[in-house]
C-alpha cells in the first residue's frame, strides 16, 4: 500500500516536472538537421533483490525445459556490474512533428519460449505492429490486460503448439501487463510509448535512435522501481548521454 | 459500550473498506455519463432508448451493478462472481471476436438468459422493449460505445450431422488445443491450471465443469458452445481459439463437449458406443502441427 502511495506521489511529481519542463521547452524550434541519439546506461545501486524461483512442475513440458536452468522471476534483472536489464527509455517530453508521429515499421516479437516470455518486457510505439509467437510444445494463452479507459482493449487468444503468430498493435501509451492463465507464473509487459524508445540490454546499456536535435525529457521505466526522468539536449547528428541509477530495495 | 465497539470493530473496519471500495474503483462519474444518456440500441426492429430504462435500472439492476454501472452496488461485497463493471465495456458473452464490443443483441440475450451460477437472474419477464432500453442504458456507462463499433459477429456454418468420426475428431481437437489444461481430461474442471485461474481483476475464477449438468454462462445451445470457444470469454482466462480451430473442427469439438455432459444426447450415446476414453495429457503432441 505504501509503495502504491509512493508511486502515485512520484507520478504526480513527475507530471509537475514534465509540465514545468514542457513550458520551458515550448517555443524552442527543433532544427531539422541530422538526427542524433540518446545513449547511456541504467544501473542498480545496491544488491539486487532475490528473485524467487518458479515451480513449473504442474506442466511437465515446462519443468523439463528448465531441468538444468530453473526458472525464476524477472522483476529485477541486474548484471554483474549492476546494469539493469529490461528498462524502457523513451522521450516523455519535447518531441514534435514527425519524430512524434512516425511509427516504426519494424515488428518486434514477443516469444513464448520454455514457458517464459522472451523478452520479459517488449517496448513499442503507439500503432506499431508487434507479433506474439510460440516456440513451445505446450498450449499458452496470451492475455494482455490494459485499462480499456485508455483506448487499449484487452484481448485473450489461445496459442497451442504450432499456432500461427498473433499480430496486433495498441492505440494508446500505457504499461500493459501480459499474462498466461494456463501458466500463472508467466508474466510480462508491453510498454507502449509515443515516439522513439529503447530497452536496456543485459549490461544496462541503451541507445534511442532517430532523435532530432532539441531538448528533451527522457524517462526510464522499470517494472519494480517505477520511473525516473532526466533532461538532455541533443545536437544535430550528435549523441547525448543520460545515465540512470535506481536504488535497490 | 467499549466492549460492543471492540466486538464490532472488525465489522466496522470491513464496512469502511467496502464503503471506500466504490470510491477507489469508479473511474467515471455522473458528469461523464450524462452526455451519453441519449444512447440507443437496435435489436431486430426494436430501438432501445437509454433514458427510458432509468426506472427499470434503478429497480432491478442498481443493487448489484451500482448507480454508475461500475459493479459496485450495495450487494457487491456478498456477490461471487462479482457484478460486471459496465464502465470497462468488457463482456463475456459475445458473438464477436475477442477484444471487440458485443452486439446489442448479445447483451439483450444475456439479459434474457441470465448467468447461471451467478446472482444474475433471467430477465425474460421483461418485454423486449424494456430489455432494449436497458441494453442502451448499459452501453451508456462505457465510453467505448462512442469511440468503437461492435465487432463483426463470427460466422457459424450450418451444424453438420453428428457422426462417430466427428466425435472422435472433436476429441483430437480437445487434445490438440489442450482444453484439458483447465477443463480437465474428463471435463471436470480439474486440469493442472484450474486451481490458479483468475479473472482480469485478479479474482479467483472456476473453469467450466462439463460433467455436473450446469448450463454454460453464455448459453447451452450447440451454437452457443461454438461461439464460446471461437470468441473467448473476455475478462476471464478463456481465450479465443478462432485462429487455431477451423470452422469444421469447431463443430467436432462441440459434439465432443456434448458427449462429456451428463445430459442424454445423441453425442453421449455415440461416445458410449465407441467406448471413447479421455484424452491422454502425456501423449506426445500430434506431429505436423
Amino acid at each position: 500500500m505504501k509503495s502504491r502511495y509512493r508511486r502515485i506521489l512520484s507520478a504526480v511529481l513527475s507530471t509537475v516536472v514534465l509540465i514545468g519542463g514542457g513550458a520551458l521547452i515550448l517555443g524552442q524550434r527543433v532544427n531539422a538537421a541530422g538526427e542524433g541519439k540518446i545513449t547511456g546506461s541504467v544501473k542498480l545501486n545496491g544488491a539486487a533483490p532475490h528473485m524467487k524461483g518458479i515451480d513449473m512442475s504442474k506442466d511437465p513440458y515446462c519443468a523439463k525445459a528448465h531441468a538444468t536452468d530453473p526458472g525464476h522471476l524477472e522483476t529485477v534483472v541486474a548484471g554483474a556490474n549492476g546494469g539493469l536489464e529490461n528498462v524502457v527509455l523513451y522521450i516523455s517530453d519535447g518531441l514534435s512533428g514527425s519524430a512524434l508521429t512516425d511509427v516504426p515499421t519494424a515488428v518486434p516479437v514477443f516469444d513464448q519460449k520454455n514457458c517464459v516470455y522472451t523478452p520479459h518486457v517488449l517496448a513499442m510505439d503507439i500503432g506499431q505492429k508487434f507479433k506474439v509467437v510460440t516456440s513451445d510444445q505446450t498450449a499458452h494463452n496470451i492475455h494482455p490486460n490494459p485499462n480499456p479507459m485508455t483506448g487499449n482493449i484487452p484481448w485473450n487468444q489461445s496459442q497451442p503448439p504450432g499456432a500461427p503468430p498473433v499480430e496486433k498493435s495498441w492505440k494508446a501509451a500505457e504499461v500493459i501487463p501480459v499474462q498466461c492463465n494456463i501458466h500463472p507464473w508467466m508474466h510480462g509487459w508491453f510498454v507502449v510509448v509515443k515516439g522513439p524508445y529503447a530497452t536496456t540490454d543485459s549490461s544496462g546499456a541503451y541507445t534511442i535512435n532517430n532523435v532530432p536535435p532539441g531538448s528533451y525529457t527522457v524517462t526510464a521505466w522499470q517494472e519494480e522501481y517505477g520511473t525516473q526522468t532526466q533532461k538532455v539536449t541533443v545536437a544535430g547528428g550528435q549523441s547525448a548521454t543520460a545515465d540512470f541509477t535506481f536504488k535497490a530495495k | 459500550m467499549r466492549r460492543t465497539l471492540r466486538k464490532w470493530s472488525p465489522f466496522i473496519a470491513a464496512a469502511a473498506v467496502f464503503a471506500l471500495a466504490p470510491a477507489l474503483s469508479a473511474q467515471l462519474t455522473q458528469y461523464d455519463l450524462e452526455p451519453r444518456s441519449g444512447m440507443e440500441s437496435h435489436i431486430g426492429n426494436i430501438t432501445g432508448h437509454a433514458k427510458d430504462a432509468k426506472a427499470d435500472y434503478r429497480r432491478f439492476c442498481v443493487g448489484c451493478h451500482g448507480e454508475l454501472g461500475d459493479g459496485n452496488g450495495e450487494n457487491f461485497p456478498w456477490l461471487d462472481p462479482k457484478p460486471r463493471d459496465f464502465q470497462l465495456g468488457i463482456f463475456k458473452c459475445r458473438s464477436t471476436p475477442t477484444g471487440t464490443l458485443p452486439t446489442d443483441e448479445d447483451l439483450s440475450n444475456t439479459l434474457a438468459r441470465g448467468l447461471d451460477r451467478s446472482n444474475m437472474p433471467q430477465w425474460s419477464n421483461l418485454t423486449k422493449q424494456q430489455r432494449a432500453d436497458l441494453v442502451a442504458w448499459v452501453k451508456h456507462f462505457s465510453p467505448r460505445w462512442v469511440s468503437e463499433k461492435p465487432g463483426t459477429p463470427i460466422q457459424i456454418p450450418a451444424e453438420p450431422e453428428v457422426t462417430p468420426e466427428r466425435i472422435k475428431a472433436g476429441r483430437d481437437v480437445f487434445a490438440k488445443v489442450q482444453c484439458w489444461k483447465c477443463h480437465g481430461v474428463e471435463g471436470k474442471a480439474d486440469g493442472p491450471s484450474a486451481a490458479t485461474l483468475t479473472d482480469d481483476q485478479g479474482r479467483p475464477i472456476l473453469a467450466f465443469n462439463f460433467t455436473e449438468g450446469a448450463r454454460p454462462k453464455c448459453g447451452s445451445t450447440d451454437q452457443d458452445l461454438y461461439k464460446i470457444f471461437m470468441t473467448g470469454l473476455d475478462g476471464t482466462p478463456m481465450p479465443s481459439f478462432a485462429d487455431n480451430i477451423k470452422p469444421d473442427e469447431a463443430w467436432d469439438l462441440v459434439f465432443y463437449l456434448k458427449a462429456l455432459e451428463p445430459q442424454k444426447s445423441k453425442e453421449k450415446a455415440i461416445a458410449k458406443q465407441l467406448g471413447l476414453k479421455p484424452v491422454d495429457p502425456n501423449a506426445p503432441p500430434p506431429s505436423g502441427q
